[in-house]
């Protein structure tokens, strides 16, 4: 990166008569600088570097796990820890990481560029957002490693309120905090996408990532204080002995699940929303294709966004719910199912008649489609009342919410990375290296949980920390997956973070993409547009890029 | 040692629960193999530098979206439908079951059949004979999974859940908890028992007789002094107190029918109704007495609290009142 100047310069708003052509980077280099931000884009980095620190702690719980299930006795860990390694594994992925990834790292640096605006409404609270975040999510870790928490991240009671052991109070108290910071980068996108879009740039003009950062902002400013509520809730009853989920008490234990599932089952499309907005990105830049069906694309993902509200019960088939309200919870599923194949369909269509490049981001996007579509499949196959009566609660649903949320999400993510790393820094990375780590993670990945819907539908309940021996040839390939899963994550951030320095330079648009991104310099400058465009082309057509496609490299 | 691939079935049930499982997937695959072979047909076909034909206008855009937005729907429709009928025959048990008690609590399962003969993490069941298990937790939610029957249903804490079966075939099998319920949760489980039924009967006439829950409720309902103001039976005696001052109402037959309340309103007497009564009698006042019953809250442990509510459920109507 080039280090010219020790401009201290953060604001946004004071100097924007003199437009200052530097990128983003170079505007200070003290850790004060980054840390006192207020341009969208460093607090992605910010985001960026947090997020990849949570990550590597989530997935420390997940080898704990695998590593243990590789016999059936139980040898490595004991019955205490290994429950409060999936419950750190689960909390801190869930809450650390895939809710915050997409959105908060490639939400935050690209929205307004995408929609031709020079920051978020709320540049200020964007950098609170991440304070909060931050500050949550290591009161959450030390809490969890140094006190530990056994429920599970699902926290159901009356065992989260009454009988676990450990810090359940603090922790909850981390994830309720942590729940502000989503509900105030909800709140940006969302003003932002409604009020900063330059001139021209019409609703049907927008990309479809902002599209579905749309839907994914409303999901999180509306489910996310239910989360809240409920455990608020945990807390009154564990620490005050108010009687809410305990039946000793006059509670309803059931109450618990509704409210944390109201939550959780749009939580899910909070992660993969902008995980297809992603693809939908990779999938036209490389077929050098507008999206078809844009129009039915942008609505699938309101409708998801809508549906995602009414299907909590299907969690709660075998929990005593009403048979009559379970049934209805089912159809509703069947019908959520249907704007996600929308998406599918659209995707395979836009590659007909295509011109395909297979770059490193368009493998990640392929390959997204590969266990996306195969998580949702087995959802119908759980979302069917009498088939979850026998798969619920085993791995088959661990592989199900994996494929989706790992396969789908975190592949989406790290499509993500690929593709914008050069718009972000400037440098395009090793492509051999890169499709090579997009092969073994779609090996790992599968190797890793395919067998767990073997496993599941065997029999073989989730949270056990040992197991009938008969199960052990398929958690010892799912623990080789694992390994292989976890090289295909690490390759990147070996090859990404030497491109910074080796790496061959990129100009403005090396993908020959579309979108108003691509049309200022890599990295951005500070206040990303010299003067602020008129969109006068439909999204995704060739006039997008007519005057920025660079020579390829 | 060989790699197991698919569960035994143990009962009819099971059996069409797979035949479900594999339509369906034979439908779902049907649906996404031709998006996987087109993907990569057109992958290579229209990879950059190839000579294929390429752009064109599309044509009636909205009639394909609204093809494949209908078509698979409808089709798994079907299976929503399928699967919904037999959730329905696992709902709802036949007259005439063979009922067991079982309570789940940290980390095991204990259960008792009709003629009080117990057993602690097994579960012995007469082949070919409708069961039905009527199951409660003393603490937290377990769920008890029957892998080879396809069946689970969570146990509650404060309430009667019940999973109905049919074993068809002896054997044994698999008996899990899959509803994660603390530190032994993996521990917690063990074996059902299918026997022909000659065996279940011999299995029943050499186990050890306990005093059933109600039974164990009945002496409680004495020692506590219940019985001083509801009658030595509860629904045994006058219903009007069996001798004492106090004018308290008769419980013979009361569970499960709706019950008037001096507010005006009516409540069905189910466990948590009962339990409330004992616990709390002041909040829900028999229409027609006097809120005078102590409250035994603190009083009494979560099991005597389960042992004297299944000994009220038991009770009969007093002859010579309908119900
Ligand atoms: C001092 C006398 C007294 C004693 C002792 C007493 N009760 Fe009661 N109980 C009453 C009266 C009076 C009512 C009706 C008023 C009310 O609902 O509170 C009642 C109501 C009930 C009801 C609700 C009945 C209905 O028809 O809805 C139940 C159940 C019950 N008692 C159970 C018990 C049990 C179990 C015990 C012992 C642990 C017990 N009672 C001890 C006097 C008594
Ligand atoms: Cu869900
Ligand atoms: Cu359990």
């Amino acid at each position: 990166m080039t280090a010219t100047s020790t401009d201290p310069g953060t604001g946004t708003g004071a100097a924007r008569a003199a437009f200052d052509p530097r990128p983003y980077t170079a505007a200070g280099h003290t850790l004060r600088s980054w840390l006192t931000t207020t341009d969208h884009k460093r607090v992605a980095i910010l985001y960026l570097i947090a997020i990849t620190g949570f990550f590597a702690l989530g997935a420390v719980g997940a080898v704990l796990v695998r590593l243990e299930l590789a016999t059936p006795r139980p040898d490595l860990l004991s019955a205490e820890t290994y429950n409060r390694a999936f419950t750190m594994h689960g909390i801190v992925m869930v809450w650390f990481f895939l809710i915050p990834s997409i959105p908060n790292v490639f939400g935050n640096f690209l929205i307004p560029l995408m929609i031709g605006a020079r920051d978020l409404a709320f540049p200020r609270l964007n950098l609170l957002s991440w304070y909060i975040y931050v500050l949550a999510g290591l009161f959450t870790i030390v809490t969890l490693v140094k006190g530990g928490v056994d429920t599970g991240w699902t926290f159901y009671t009356p065992l989260s309120t009454q009988f676990a052991n450990g810090h359940v109070l603090l922790a909850a108290a981390g994830v309720f905090t942590a729940g502000f910071s989503s509900i105030l980068t909800g709140l940006n996108f969302i003003v932002t996408i409604h009020t900063m879009r330059a001139p021209g740039m019409t609703w049907f003009r927008l990309p479809i990532f902002v599209w579905s950062h749309y839907a994914t902002s409303i999901l999180l400013v509306l489910a996310t204080p239910v989360l809240a509520m409920a455990l608020i809730l945990i807390v009154a009853e564990r620490g005050f002995g108010v009687g809410i989920f305990d039946p000793r008490l006059g509670g309803d234990p059931l109450l618990f699940q509704h409210l944390f599932w109201f939550y959780s089952h749009p939580a899910v499309y909070i992660m993969v929303l902008p995980a297809m907005g992603v693809v939908t990105e990779l999938i036209s830049t490389f077929a050098g294709r507008a999206v078809f069906g844009y129009r039915f694309v942008a609505y699938a993902s309101l409708a998801i966004a809508a549906l995602g509200f009414l299907v909590w019960g299907h969690h709660m088939f075998v929990s005593g719910q009403s048979m009559y309200a379970s049934v209805v919870f089912s159809f509703l599923s069947f019908l959520v199912a249907v704007p996600s194949a929308v998406k599918v369909y659209n995707w395979a269509a836009t590659l007909y008649r295509a011109e395909i490049r297979f770059t490193a981001p368009l493998l990640y996007g392929l390959s997204f489609i590969g266990l996306f579509v195969f998580g949702g499949l087995t959802g119908l196959i759980l979302a069917s009342l009498a088939l979850d009566v026998h798969a619920h609660d085993t791995t088959f649903v661990v592989a199900h919410f994996h494929y989706i949320m790992v396969g789908g999400a975190v592949t989406a993510y790290l499509g993500a990375m690929h593709f914008w790393w050069p718009k972000i820094t400037g440098r395009l990375y090793p492509d051999a290296l890169a499709k090579l780590s997009v092969l073994l993670l779609y090996v790992g990945f599968n190797l890793t949980f395919f067998p767990q819907y073997i496993l599941g539908w065997l029999g073989m309940p989730r949270r056990y920390h040992e197991y009938p021996a008969e199960f052990q040839v398929w958690h010892l390939l799912s623990t080789a997956g694992a390994g292989l899963l976890a090289f295909a994550y690490l390759l990147p951030l070996v090859y990404l973070p030497w491109s910074l320095r080796w790496g061959q330079r990129a100009g403005p648009n090396p993908w020959g993409a579309t979108g108003l991104e691509w049309r200022v310099p890599s990295p951005p400058p500070t206040h990303n547009f010299d003067r602020i465009p008129t969109v006068t082309w439909e999204a995704y057509t060739p006039e997008a890029t007519a005057e920025t496609k660079d020579t390829p490299p | 040692m060989s790699i197991p691939l698919w569960p035994r079935a143990a009962s009819f049930y099971a059996d069409r629960i797979d035949l479900l499982v594999v339509s369906f997937s034979a439908l779902l695959l049907c649906l996404a193999v031709p998006v996987f072979v087109a993907i990569l047909w057109f992958a290579v076909k229209y990879r950059r530098g190839s000579p294929a034909e390429r752009g064109g206008p599309v044509k009636r855009e909205a009639g394909i979206e609204a093809a494949w937005m209908a078509i698979p729907f409808l089709l798994s429709l079907g299976f929503w439908f399928w699967a919904a009928e037999l959730f329905f025959v696992r709902s709802t048990p036949p007259p005439g079951t063979l009922d067991i008690t079982v309570v789940g609590k940290q980390w095991m399962w204990k259960a008792q059949h009709p003629g009080g003969q117990s057993e602690i993490d097994t579960l012995h069941v007469p082949a070919g004979q409708p069961v039905r298990l009527r199951m409660t937790s003393q603490d937290v939610i377990h769920s008890l999974f029957l892998p080879e029957l396809r069946l689970k249903q969570d146990v509650l804490p404060g309430r009667t859940t019940e999973l109905w079966f049919q074993a068809d075939r002896p054997g044994t099998y698999a008996l899990r908890c899959t509803q994660f319920c603390g530190t032994d949760h993996a521990t917690m489980g063990g074996e059902l028992v299918v026997l022909p039924p000659t065996g279940y009967a011999d299995w029943l006439s050499t186990s050890a007789v306990e005093p059933t829950l109600a039974q164990e409720g009945a002496a409680l309902f004495r020692r506590l002094g219940c019985s001083g103001c509801h009658g030595s039976s509860g629904g045994g005696g006058a219903g009007g107190g069996g001798g004492s001052a106090v004018r308290a109402p008769d419980l013979g037959g009361i569970y499960r029918l709706p019950q008037p309340l001096a507010d005006g309103g009516t409540v069905i007497a189910d466990e948590r109704y009962l339990r409330d009564s004992i616990l709390d009698p002041v909040a829900q006042v028999v229409a027609g007495y006097e809120p005078v019953m102590p409250s035994f809250a603190g009083k009494l442990e979560e099991a005597d609290l389960m042992r004297l509510v299944a000994y009220i459920a038991s009770l009969k109507p007093p002859s010579g009142t309908t119900p």
